[in-house]
């Protein structure tokens, strides 16, 4: 994974700013929950689990959204073109 | 700790174009324990930096570039003798050669600028930036220099098209065949002069600029990159936000080594939507957005100022990604008596006045 998501800033309110793109973005508190997961090293089945544990309901479709944000960081660049969990 | 130096600034027009004088100002109060007197120098008494009266503390019309710095520097000893003045930053393109020029004669009477020297000014010219750029490795559009309406002709074979059509100090057009760059050519001599440049046009993700410090041995002082989120119908930047991209730092680096670059600048680029890097434009003075530097932690007007007066500044690098500005366009409510007293007398003197206040309360 790029650093770069690491350097990410971001606010409890869903707001993450990109310090090299200058570019801004809002997300809901499921896609802030990936970002800070990924942001400590967590292992797929980790953000998994703790996505679980943390949102009832999302469990039939978790692993596809997990995979549909992942999409959304490689196309604003916020990690490697190859990123894969 | 050294004394408190009083600064000159220039480019007081903020206009709706602004020249840089008001940021350098508000850059320069934001370090009270380093800066005392602000004192203005104005082309017209309709700039509306003038009016900033807790910004600037005297005003002193001077004369227009175009008359030379003979006459520049006969009004700059009489506000030397009037405010005893330790430093100048000049901040506008059009009057960086006769204050270069002055340069010498200003130092004799113990004020210091920190500026580009003539060669270095030229060398980042528009005309001259495609030689730099052949011996360095900084990127530079490719680009062919007009002299003649006939040199149209050879813009497909060397540049192709689209093309960027540029006037030497200002104005473009964006040309897709030679019709339309004919019509350009004319159209930015009539306007700002030659030659006129063809420029190989980069189809744009982004603009970027950076405003940077160079000390004169090819050293960086400190530099900040910004992106601009909200342009003007000029092109202007009106918001932004500072940048962390070591990319643009590394061009910047490699611009100060390159030339050796004494005092303030701006590097702006283009970032194609391959991600390359392009310098379009290097002016030599700071930008109008050069007050985001001191927001973000990293002071450069007052980093020249001190440069200026010759003490030691060490480099710096940290600043804080992440700092956002958003221009604003107000009304001031401006004295009459202020405006009479600059357009009759040439020049408006608060300092007397502020102390005295001062001394009263």
């Amino acid at each position: 994974m790029t650093t770069r998501i690491k350097d990410l800033a971001v606010s409890d309110n869903g707001f993450v700013f990109d310090p090299y793109s200058g570019s801004s973005f809002t997300t809901n508190a499921v896609g802030l929950h990936i970002i800070r997961r990924l942001q400590a090293n967590a292992s797929r089945s980790a953000i998994l689990q703790s996505l679980d544990e943390r949102f009832e309901g999302l469990t039939e479709t978790l692993d596809r959204d997990l995979d549909d944000f992942l999409l959304v960081l490689r196309q604003q660049k916020l990690v490697d073109p190859d990123f894969r969990l | 700790m050294n004394r408190k130096l009083t600064v000159a600034i220039t480019g007081l027009n903020a206009t709706d174009n602004p020249g840089p004088g008001v940021a350098v100002a508000r850059a320069l109060r934001d370090a009270p324990e380093h800066i005392g007197r602000i004192v203005g120098l104005a082309y017209d008494s309709m700039e509306p930096g003038i009016y900033q009266a807790e910004l600037v503390d005297d005003v002193f019309l001077i004369p227009y570039p175009s008359q030379g710095s003979e006459a520049l520097l006969r009004h700059l000893e009489h506000v030397i003798a009037q405010t005893g003045v330790d430093v100048i930053i000049p901040t506008l393109d059009s009057e960086l050669g006769n204050f270069i020029a002055v340069e010498p004669a200003l130092r004799a009477l113990g004020v210091g600028l920190f500026l580009p020297t003539a060669e270095q000014l030229e060398l980042r010219s528009k005309p001259q930036l495609t030689r730099l750029s052949e011996n360095s490795a900084l990127p530079v559009p490719h680009t062919l220099i007009l002299p003649d309406v006939g040199d149209v002709e050879s813009i497909e074979a060397e540049v192709g098209y689209p093309v960027a059509m540029k006037g030497a100090f200002y104005g473009a057009e964006i040309a897709t065949n030679v019709h339309e760059a004919i019509a350009a050519y004319h159209k930015l001599l009539a306007k700002w002069g030659g030659p006129i440049i063809a420029q190989r046009f980069i189809d744009g993700e982004s603009e970027l600029n950076v405003v940077a410090v160079g000390d004169g041995k090819g050293g960086l002082i400190g530099a900040v990159p910004m992106k601009k989120t909200v342009l003007t119908d000029k092109g202007k930047g009106w918001a932004g936000v500072a940048i962390r991209d070591e990319a643009l730092m590394e061009i910047t680096r490699q611009f100060m080594a390159t030339t050796r670059w004494r005092g303030p600048c701006e590097i702006e680029l283009i970032r194609s939507r391959t991600g390359e890097n392009y310098i379009i434009e290097i002016n030599p003075r700071f930008p109008a957005w050069c007050y985001l530097s001191a927001g973000a932690g990293m002071n450069l007007p007052l980093a020249v100022a001190q440069l200026a007066s010759g003490e030691v500044v060490k480099p710096m690098s940290d600043y804080r990604a992440g700092t956002m500005f958003v221009r604003i366009s107000l009304d001031q409510i401006v004295d009459l008596e202020d405006f009479g007293q600059l357009t009759s007398l040439g020049e408006l003197s608060r300092w007397n006045h502020k102390a005295a206040k001062k001394a009263a309360s």
